[in-house]
């Protein structure tokens, strides 16, 4: 029997394919779907914390707007309501049902905007039952006057006042654009991260050309996205004592595979769920299954960091002589 | 004892929601809140006495509230409504229905005056006294406390008499008061109310099981005595009502009786009223009866049916003088209402001798409209007695110059000071949150510390940039004073621009402390302070504080809202609470008043709260005014006319009180084009032109709400003179070539509110935030731009025969008479009616329903209606809100009857005024500029002609002279908002379409009461959220315009400026051009609708682009080919959902309760999805208009239809 079970931030998960941060986990039936169809454990949709306080800022600005203003409507013209479900009630909510409801872990992630924010809602997922929290960091470096170790202390020490105001384990989802990665990672476990979720993707802005207008734009991932990840955990690991999660572009099983031999406890996938349903997750759960039997792999945890760059018998192939073999080989292409 | 701070309206509907089954409701000022209260526990499942919640509907009028009552009570339920003003008078009829049937039903009225030679939305009881006749016991309460307690023994009356029951208070005064009450128990009110009456009440109700009839027609054999038989009802009223005020005491402690004498045993002079004004006289009796005079005062509880005997009992049989104050009028009476009733009530008592003799009566009014009524004016009624011979008829609290009827107050009179008291006067804008900050402090003083408090509110006429005014007193004993605050222990400034504005002092005690919120420091602020006010603060020894409110609100990311920043200092200066139970009491309020919208708003205002008192500084006043200050600005300037001067700036200035009668019209009757003179300076921001990438589209000037920003077009010679700066560019335009053109804003009159940079699709190639209009701050911008626009106005407008005018670009080059309204900055309604006035204005007419548009457009001081260089423009009237479209068809009918009359009389005088002239007048064509324009010169001719005669034909001459304007032809236009059009005047709109008369109806259709505060109207949408429809409006929005096509002889066009101006414009034009009804719905971006006003405009291009919004036409003609139906925007391009997801009315449902809001937007998008597919269909539909007797010759076939104005972008 080929054995799935693998462990990620210290928790047992039957199966090391992960729902990331989506939608799809944002509702309760498509998470009992997904579990029905084999995920290890759920990371539910990241709290943001920017948000919340733009909406209550919002909700409040629409009732006071008008109000005490014309004696025939003097309190307003906006009827006040019982509950705005503004703060992260509505979050934590739908996290204690996904905790009621399923049996595999369930991952909060949160997205602070303030040093005492990231603690304070922190603390509201674990008290309500988070088995774990992802730190969702989202930072773009626009202060030209702020340089890389900065920026690289500021990260280091929000993740070290979450770890020690929670007890559950807390993973740290990184941007892959750090001048230091490797270095980062071994900051971040000595504060007390005990994995890595590599990597996050920005929504990068878009120009509509006919209004002139910047708009946000979101684009689901694709395969090829996977190398970089694929990359960093492979040469991460072993040299970093956490769990490790590969994001972004894992769409089949084949991607599976890879991410987990080059040394990711887990494979996370949003885009696939979203766009094929849970049934994608059946069918890289058999291919998995399918692989591991026909190269006589009994257990994952057997194939987590067979291809790291400790185990492989090129290490530089993960570094710059990969590169320079992709380029000769699409110049030869290029040439015919 | 649970003490409370309320105020009377939810007071009132808390006893009304408890004690009924069955509440139907309907907006009106002053007594909309007790239905949104009703409304709002309803949603909620709140249970009433009998442990289940009341059933509310929303009526379309006071009529159907009226009668779906009649219908509850008929079956056996308890029923309730709530009513004020003409709603109390729309319900006349079936209230003589249901006292006749002896049913017991209960109207709570907030009090409030009726509409006669002008709408008011204040207090008196001329609603109540106009029911008096209907058979209805009435209550009169005179306070909060009363406005409960009352409440609670009217629903156990009207049990125990079978008797309905009208409960009054003042409105305003009472309804909208914020005092310190002791809040009666459901324990004790469920001992008042004796369940055996409820069964009885049930039994009586129709049944199959026991049929009875009732309602019959019935003869003159027995209608008499039938209507007798219910004699001993009424008689027992007065002691059942006794007998239930006993047992309220018992459970309660607080006495009450039918009629209660306060003041000496052995009073010489006693008063007789009712309602509030009890409080003032209350007052002054105590304070007279110290200084050892004999008076008193008599408080009248039960007005009907009158108690008699009560008043008679209570009287002191040592009066020699009475006087009978009435808050109405009944104009050409002996008196007024309550006067006759105390008279026949003592001439009785004197003639079977029961009394010894009559007392000397006279009769006053008094607080018409909330007038204020003074303990200084009571003591001028009591002195008025004093005299030998006092006048029979008095009013007391203006100044009659004209039938001198008023007494003089006694303005050196003063009442005993409150052990404890503490008064404060707060000057706040509107948007600043000054009242909610104050009726917070009244909760927190009235209820944590256990004192007495009082709050009270007073709001100008404006909607955007408004003034409110706040009077707040607490003291250790109860407060019965019910006027304004003259002598406040501190005065608080919220906005340091009212110092040019107001005499913000003159409320201000000797001595007192006055908060000043001040860009300026401690030691930099008074030389920036106006010369009176510097005076007023040496002379008065007032201790100045200033704060930079602002400053700390803005740090704390609370933007305009100073409210948690004045709030603490307010606090810190008034000393009445210590500062350790003040300060934890603001911030335990932050948390429970924002507590629900979110933590973060609650950390900013408690940041907010942290840091007040840092900022708050004490200023050393000088012994002597500095040079450095400046005088305070004239209320208008010196070129406005006479009467604007005399008069209207007196009201701008806030000093309407002191206006004596002969100064006021005698029939409501005021000049137009006054708003150019109340210049309000209200703009944080103006709109700033770059005429180098201007590209003249009109689009800001067309969308303007408060036509501030304009366009001319004019001959380049005329900038010889311009002053420096000012700005032009070519005018690009093939039909006026050789132009110049200049976009200008009125930078006082400007509201800020962004509309106009927000539309205008003129970017700077090289950097594309910059517009052609951008928002500049207008500390900036103001003082450049003065000169700018002052040289503008004085630029002759474009002929308006020379430009076309049914495009965008050329109709904003026409005269604006509409202008600078005191709408909500950003207003979605008033650009239309702005651009009505551009096309049509100088021959234009309105009949306008009461409501928001009424009101921006007359409540005085002053009208954004305007006038031409030749002094023509709109003529406007207001007549009611339910009858409108009526009013308006009765003045089209005039006018044919004039301008009938006038052509007869012409023809009969062609010889005396010239063949040529009266045939030319009579076959005028007047469809175009240019034929309006050239009958005006041969009506001119005519009148000329007509002056001349002098002859023999004098009295047909002047009959014609008095007639000739109607031979130009004027336009009559029928405006109002959706409540009218959809709800309460939708009768009679759908008669006068039916009627086949020429008018225009234009609905600018917000999809809620906007003027009452956001209720919900058919016209508002499924799913979205409004007062009445708390947990989203279930049904879909009625279908005015296909209700109105059906006739089909109706123009009916619907339209939504921002998404499609073009199309806008032709609308308006074919639907005047119509010879006969034309209907057009006007999409109308409203505050309510939970928007950034801003984007007011863009707004409206998703409504359309998703469907919700279908533009379209329906141009009847008289071919039988034609297609009548024209849909002017295309297929629904984007998800309803895009839409709605920027609305907050919307969004708030899906936040409050996510299973319905999906719910609902399901059906809603089904909604869309068919009407665009019924529309599609109607669109290819052949349709012949029904023809008239004279076979619709008289209509136009001009080229409807053929048009394309579908959206371009």
């Amino acid at each position: 029997m080929t054995d799935l079970s693998t462990r990620y931030l210290g928790l047992p998960l039957r199966s090391p394919i992960v729902a990331s941060a989506s939608p799809a986990t944002g509702n309760l039936d498509s998470l009992i779907a997904l579990q029905a169809a084999g995920i290890g454990a759920a990371v539910l949709p990241s709290l943001f914390e920017e948000q919340i306080k733009n909406e209550s800022m919002q909700i409040h600005e629409m009732l006071e707007a008008g109000a005490g203003v014309f004696a025939e409507a003097a309190t307003g013209y906006v009827p006040e309501l019982d509950d705005y479900n503004t703060g992260p009630t509505r979050y934590l909510r739908h996290l204690e049902a996904a905790k009621a409801r399923l049996e595999i872990p369930v991952i909060a992630s949160l997205n602070g905007d303030t040093p005492g924010g990231w603690v304070h809602y922190a603390s509201l997922l674990q008290e309500a039952g988070a088995d774990a929290i992802e730190l969702n960091v989202y930072r773009i470096a626009a202060d030209v006057h702020t340089n890389g170790r900065q920026i690289e202390d500021d990260l280091v020490r929000l993740v070290e006042s979450v770890t020690g105001a929670v007890t559950v384990p807390v993973a740290v989802k990184l941007a892959p654009y750090y001048s230091a990665l490797g270095h980062v990672a071994v900051r971040l476990q000595e504060v007390g991260a005990v994995g890595l979720v590599l990597f996050n993707r920005f929504y990068q802005p878009d120009v509509d050309i006919e209004t002139l207008q910047v708009m946000p734009h979101l684009t689901l991932s694709t395969p090829d996205e996977l190398r970089l990840p694929l990359r960093w955990i492979a040469m991460l690991r072993n040299r970093v004592d956490v769990s490790f999660a590969a994001t972004t572009g894992i769409h089949t099983w084949g991607d599976t595979v890879k991410a987990l031999l080059v040394g990711a406890d887990v494979v996370m996938s949003a885009a696939a769920i979203l766009r094929d349903g849970p049934g994608v997750v059946t069918e890289m759960v058999d291919g998995l299954t399918n692989w591991m039997d026909e190269h006589d792999y009994e257990s994952v945890t057997q194939m987590t960091g067979a291809m790291s760059q400790f185990a492989v018998s090129d290490p530089s192939a993960f570094e710059r002589a990969n590169y320079l073999h992709a380029l000769t080989t699409y110049a030869s292409t290029f040439v015919q | 004892m649970t003490w409370t701070c309320i105020d009377g309206n939810e007071a009132a509907a808390r006893i009304a929601y408890a004690c009924s089954e069955t509440i139907a409701i309907y907006p009106i000022t002053p007594a909309s809140p007790m239905g949104e209260h009703a409304d709002a526990w309803a949603s909620t499942g709140h249970p009433n006495l009998w442990g289940v919640p009341p059933t509310v509907v929303e009526m379309q009028s006071e009529a159907g509230a009226a009668g779906a009552l009649h219908g509850a009570v008929t079956k056996g339920a308890l029923g309730t409504t709530f009513t004020a003003s003409q709603g109390l008078l729309l319900m006349l009829p079936n209230m003589y229905k249901i006292a006749g049937e002896l049913t017991p039903a209960v109207i709570h009225v907030a009090a409030r005056s009726i509409a006669t030679h002008a709408l008011s939305i204040f207090g008196d009881h001329s609603d109540v006294m106009a029911a008096r006749m209907t058979g209805w016991a009435m209550l009169a309460s005179a306070s909060v406390q009363e406005a409960q307690d009352l409440a609670a023994i009217t629903h156990a009356a009207t049990l125990a008499t079978r008797v309905p029951f009208l409960h009054f208070f003042d409105g305003f005064r009472t309804s909208h008061e914020i005092a310190g009450i002791d809040l009666l128990s459901m324990e004790d009110l469920r001992a008042l109310i004796d369940d055996r009456l409820v069964a009885d009440h049930r039994l009586r109700g129709l049944s199959p099981d026991r049929p009875v009839l009732r309602g019959t027609a019935q003869n003159p054999d027995v209608f008499f005595q039938a209507r007798e038989a219910c004699n001993r009802y009424y008689d027992d009223v007065p002691g059942i009502v006794r007998n239930l005020m006993v047992r309220f005491a018992e459970l309660t402690g607080r006495n009450y009786d039918l009629v209660t004498y306060h003041g000496a045993p052995d009073a010489r002079r006693v008063l007789v009223l009712m309602g509030s004004g009890v409080g003032a006289a209350l007052e002054t009796v105590r304070a007279m009866n110290r200084q050892g005079e004999r008076v008193g005062l008599l408080q009248v509880r039960l007005y009907r049916p009158f108690p008699a005997a009560a008043v008679v009992d209570a009287l002191p049989t040592s009066v020699e003088r009475l006087a009978v104050l009435d808050r109405t009028k009944e104009p050409g009476a002996t008196a007024d209402p309550l006067f006759h009733d105390v008279a026949t009530a003592l001439l009785d008592a004197t003639t079977d001798g029961r009394r010894d003799r009559m007392p000397r009566m006279i009769g006053g009014r008094y607080g018409l409209s909330s007038k204020e009524f003074t303990p200084a004016m009571v003591k001028g009624v009591f002195d008025e007695l004093a005299l030998d011979d006092p006048r029979p008829r008095i009013t007391v609290g203006i100044v009659d110059d004209v039938t001198h009827l008023s007494v003089t107050p006694d303005a050196d009179f003063t009442v005993h000071r409150l052990d404890g008291l503490k008064s404060a006067v707060f000057y706040g804008l509107g948007a600043d949150g000054t009242v909610g900050a104050n009726k917070n402090t009244v909760k927190i003083v009235g209820e944590h510390a256990n004192r007495y408090a009082q709050g009270y509110f007073v709001y100008d006429s404006k909607k955007s940039g408004a003034m409110t005014v706040s009077h707040l007193r607490f003291a250790d004993e109860p407060i019965h004073a019910t006027y304004l605050i003259e002598d406040a222990d501190l005065v608080a400034i919220h906005q340091f621009g009212f110092l040019d504005r107001l005499e913000v002092l003159d409320r201000a005690a000797a001595g007192a402390t006055v908060l000043l919120n001040s860009p300026f420091g401690s030691d930099s602020v008074w030389d920036r302070l106006p010369r009176e006010f510097q005076q007023t603060i040496i002379d008065k020894r007032l201790d100045l504080w200033v704060v930079d409110a602002h400053a700390v609100a803005r740090e704390a990311g609370l933007g305009g809202r100073i409210n948690t920043v004045m709030q603490p200092c307010y606090f810190a200066l008034a000393n009445v609470l210590p500062k350790d139970e003040w300060m934890p009491a603001l911030q335990e309020a932050a948390e429970q008043s924002y507590g629900k919208r979110g933590h973060e708003v609650v950390e900013r205002n408690l940041k907010a709260l942290d840091r007040a008192l840092d900022s708050l500084l004490r200023v050393t006043v000088p012994a002597t005014v500095t040079a450095g200050g400046h005088a305070r600005a004239p209320a208008v300037p010196e070129a406005a006319p006479d009467f604007v001067q005399r008069i209207t700036a007196r009201m701008i200035a806030g000093q309407g009180d002191l206006l004596p009668v002969s100064a006021l019209p005698v029939d409501g009757t005021f000049p137009t084009a006054t708003t150019r003179w109340e210049k309000r300076s209200i703009a944080l921001d103006l709109p700033t032109w770059d005429p180098s990438i201007c590209i003249d589209c009109g689009k800001c000037a067309i969308v303007c709400p408060h036509a501030a920003i304009r366009m001319k077009a004019y001959d380049g010679d005329v900038l010889v003179d311009a002053p420096d700066g000012f700005l032009s560019k070519d005018f690009n335009s093939r039909e006026v070539p050789g132009l110049r053109l200049t976009v200008q804003v009125a930078p006082d009159d400007c509201t800020g509110c962004g509309v106009c940079a927000d539309v205008c699709p003129a970017r700077d190639r090289e950097q594309v935030g910059h517009k052609a209009l951008d928002m500049l701050p207008a500390s900036e911008r103001r003082d450049i731009e003065r000169p700018h626009w002052d040289f503008f106005t004085d630029i002759p407008p474009l002929d308006r025969t020379a430009v076309r005018h049914d495009d965008v670009k050329h109709s904003q080059l026409l005269e604006p008479l509409f202008e600078f309204s005191g709408a909500c900055a950003g207003c979605g309604e008033t650009p239309y009616l702005k651009l009505v006035t551009q096309l049509f204005g100088d021959r234009l007419i309105v009949a306008n329903a009461t409501g928001c548009s009424s009101i921006y457009g007359g409540n005085l001081p002053t009208t954004p209606w305007a006038t031409d260089r030749d002094g023509r423009g709109p003529a406007w009237s207001n007549s009611l809100f339910e009858d409108n479209a009526e009013f308006g068809l009765g003045i089209r009918l005039a006018l044919e009857q004039q301008t009938a009359t006038a052509q007869d009389l012409l023809r009969q005088l062609a010889a005396q005024v010239g063949d040529d002239l009266a045939t030319a007048i009579l076959t005028a064509q007047q469809r175009d500029e240019t034929g309006l324009h050239q009958q005006r010169a041969r009506v001119t001719e005519l009148r000329h002609r007509l002056r001349a005669l002098n002859g023999n034909t004098t009295s047909q001459a002047d009959m014609l002279a008095s007639l000739a304007d109607t031979l130009v032809r004027q336009s009559v236009w029928i405006v109002g908002g959706d409540g009218w059009a959809y709800d309460i005047g939708f009768g009679g709109l759908d008669h006068v379409m039916a009627s086949g008369a020429n008018v225009n109806i234009l609905v600018l259709d917000t999809e809620v009461y906007s003027n009452t505060g956001g209720q919900s109207s058919k016209a508002t949408p499924r799913g979205a959220v409004a007062k009445f429809a708390m947990s989203g409006k279930a049904t879909p929005k009625k279908d005015l315009g296909m209700l109105a096509a059906q006739y089909g002889n109706v123009y009916v066009g619907q339209i939504a400026m921002g998404a499609n101006e073009m199309q806008t414009v032709k609308t308006l034009v074919e639907a005047e051009a119509w010879d006969g009804p034309s209907l057009i719905l006007a999409y109308s971006t409203c505050i309510a609708h939970g928007i950034d006003m801003a984007t007011s405009m863009t707004h409206q291009k998703e409504a359309v682009q998703s469907g919700y919004w279908p533009l379209y036409r329906f141009h009847p003609g008289a071919d039988e080919h034609t297609r009548p139906f024209q849909l002017d925007s295309k297929a629904p391009r984007i998800p309803l959902s895009q839409f709605t997801a920027t609305e907050g009315r919307f969004a708030m449902l899906r936040r409050s309760d996510p299973q319905r809001a999906a719910e609902l937007h399901e059906l809603a998008q089904a909604d869309v999805d068919e009407r665009w597919r019924y529309y599609e269909q109607l669109a290819g539909i052949e349709r012949m208009a029904p023809q008239g007797p004279d076979d619709g010759s008289d209509q136009p076939a001009d080229d409807h239809g053929t048009t394309n104005v579908e959206e371009q972008r």
